[in-house]
């Protein structure tokens, strides 16, 4: 981390802190604020889109520490969501457990198929491993749709809503609380997480892998970790989404949302904790955009024009990203930092 | 025996279809290393091209194609230099991002320009049917057929036998090299995307004339990726071996294994990715691709 001028570390403690200045504070009590706050001011729509784009980030992270860390480029990530949402959803409404045993255990399950589909990932890498990876998705889906008496087929199982010490989680205002509290959790572990021995390890297998084995990073290991650690963000991120909607369905998790999590992660800043959520953010937004101004185009060319719009805005912020700021968001303010910071040198 | 002649035939087709697709990606990655995640939407917009062309315009049959083989070259050229070239000499995992995308992008299109819905054509192309005893074999099979045959016959004389070719297989094999002895590697990339544009939207009007066009037109090319990987990724005659292989065991899959699945199979949308993680598992470099041994 860079630090102003005059910040000195004078103990441990310090040193491994995250938030060091007065600066880092005041940002982070007004962004606290401001995320603990949008029930109150804002609409039905507004509070909607807010916590999807909180589920979006914790699925965001796990692919971040896969994909962004550890370099194994995944476009199978919805399908381990649909993992963890039907996890979620069979446990809740067969087995009938609470939602606070369940959702631990939908991430697990989730991790424990994204080390199955992680195995090849010690032969083979790059393109053929992204290839695997859609192979897993298309698996996983038709695992789904195959085992109708479990998951309910094409026609999806509604879930139970849960009830929290007395306070029914239906209450979509409450369920943002939740899912706010939990995208905090899932910031803090994923930060950490890059900080340990197998965050740092994450890092070398991606810079070079074949150098990583040889300064003795376990790869098959280290490897089916990452897998492991990415799939449980995405199995909390689906229970979490097939419990907003109270329905577990195949049509939730699609395809393309695969590609929309590694765009968000270009868009934020590859390998960056806070890139994710500038990424989620800002693709959030631009497919909110398409579908307000859908409608008025609709009229001009035809009345799918925010699905198409929605597919075009996106990924043209991805390409643009590509080209002229690969290092994406994150990187883009820290050189602003930097520059006012040094102001007026 | 009937039942498997029908089965094996339309699996052909299939496969003529797939081989197509693949070879809009082989020939992208034979040149310039790049993986072309969109080559199935490109086949896509083809196929609604050739909807609008032959239904709304009446045009005749050659000139909507003389007119998708200059969409097609416009299509290449724009997409190599706005997107590929800014991308050059970065390692191939940006440019597998920027073309899926690019995928994105022709997928928004196609539904903004046609609405996403399933158009159809079928009576403006020849049709040509055979009969192989008991079985008919579908004019899709045989007009699919003869286009890949000839493209592919094209392809690899152009490869083989011109000098562009020899510039192209020079490019693949070492891209400094090749532009200090004087070739314009730059000029051989955009021909590159020109040919796999051309390939893929005069194959997606031929295809789009028997199956119709419509978005999922696209989830084909995903498909037609795992036959790329079974055939090999840098190998034109991998992609046609591929594509049939692959084609036919879907086909034989869906037909024999389905009545056997709890709840009524649809084997044939997950049956290539399984194909496919066995061959990445077992022999990653495919049936004929050429295996790369790496050093630090």
């Amino acid at each position: 981390m860079r630090l102003p001028s005059g910040t000195y570390a004078q103990n441990y403690g310090q040193d491994i802190a995250m938030v060091r200045t007065r600066s880092h504070w005041i940002f982070l009590a007004v962004l606290m604020v401001f995320v603990f706050t949008i029930p109150q001011w804002a609409s039905n729509a507004t509070l909607a889109l807010a916590t999807i784009i909180g589920i979006t980030i914790i699925s965001a992270h796990g692919l971040n520490i896969l994909t962004g860390n550890c370099g194994m480029v995944s476009l199978g990530h919805s399908g381990f969501m649909m993992v963890g949402g039907y996890t979620l959803a069979i446990l809740c409404r067969s087995a009938g457990l609470p939602f606070w045993v369940a959702l631990p255990v939908a991430g697990l399950v989730a991790g424990i198929v994204g080390i199955i589909f992680g195995l090849p990932s010690l032969r083979i890498k790059g393109f053929y491993l992204i290839m695997a990876t859609v192979a897993a998705y298309f698996i996983i889906h038709w695992l789904v749709l195959q085992f109708r008496s479990l998951t309910g087929g094409t026609e999806g199982m509604p879930v139970p809503a849960p009830d929290l010490f007395g306070l029914s989680i239906r209450d979509k205002t409450i369920y943002y609380y939740v899912v706010m509290v939990l995208v905090v959790l899932a910031t803090v572990v994923a930060k950490n997480i890059l900080r340990t021995r197998a965050g740092r390890a994450f890092v070398a297998i991606r810079d070079n892998d074949l150098a990583a084995e040889v300064m003795g990073v376990n790869l098959f290991s280290y490897r089916l970790q990452a897998f492991f650690i990415g799939c449980v963000f995405a199995g909390i991120a689906g229970g979490l989404s097939v419990q907003y909607y109270s329905f577990a369905n195949v049509e939730q998790f699609p395809f393309f949302d695969s590609v929309w999590l590694l765009g968000m992660l270009i868009i934020g800043g590859m390998g960056s904790v806070s890139g994710v959520i500038y990424g989620v953010v800002a693709i959030k937004l631009l497919q909110q955009l398409a579908v307000k101004i859908g409608p008025s185009l609709a009229e001009l060319v035809n009345p799918q024009a925010a699905v198409g719009l929605s597919l075009i805005l996106p990924s043209v912020a991805i390409i643009l990203f590509l080209i002229f700021a690969p290092q994406g968001i994150s990187h883009m303010w820290e050189r602003f930092r930097n520059y006012y910071q040094a102001w007026p040198y | 025996m009937t039942f498997f002649l029908q089965l094996f035939i339309t699996g052909l087709a299939l496969g003529m279809m797939y081989a197509l697709i693949a070879i809009g990606f082989v020939i992208i990655f034979k040149c310039s290393q790049a993986f072309n995640i969109a080559s199935g939407q490109i086949v896509m917009l083809g196929a609604y091209l050739g909807y609008t062309f032959l239904m709304p315009l009446a045009l005749p049959v050659w000139a909507a194609i003389l007119i998708a083989i200059a969409v097609g070259v416009m299509m290449g050229l724009v997409i190599e230099r706005l997107t590929i070239r800014p991308l050059l000499g970065q390692p191939p995992l940006p440019i597998v991002l920027m073309t899926i995308a690019l995928a994105g992008v022709i997928d928004g299109v196609a539904i903004l320009g046609w609405g996403g819905e399933y158009q159809a054509y079928h009576d403006r192309l020849p049709a040509i049917t055979l009969h192989l005893g008991a079985v008919s074999v579908p004019p899709s099979s045989v007009l699919a057929l003869i286009v890949s045959v000839v493209l592919v016959a094209i392809l690899m004389f152009v490869f083989r036998f011109t000098k562009i070719g020899l510039a192209m297989r020079a490019t693949a094999e070492d891209e400094q090299v090749t532009r200090s002895l004087g070739i314009r590697a730059t000029t051989v990339y955009a021909l590159v995307w020109v040919i796999a544009c051309v390939v893929g939207i005069v194959g997606g009007i031929l295809l789009g004339g028997v199956s119709g066009a419509s978005p999922p037109l696209s989830d084909i090319g995903l498909k037609a990726l795992a036959v790329v990987i079974l055939g090999g990724l840098d190998s034109i005659e991998g992609a046609i071996v591929g594509g049939v292989i692959l084609g036919i065991l879907e086909n034989l899959a869906a037909g024999y294994l389905d009545p056997l699945m709890p709840s009524g199979g649809g084997l044939a949308n997950v049956f290539p990715f399984i194909i496919m993680l066995i061959v990445l598992i077992f022999k990653p470099h495919g049936l004929f691709g050429l295996k790369r041994i790496e050093r630090v």
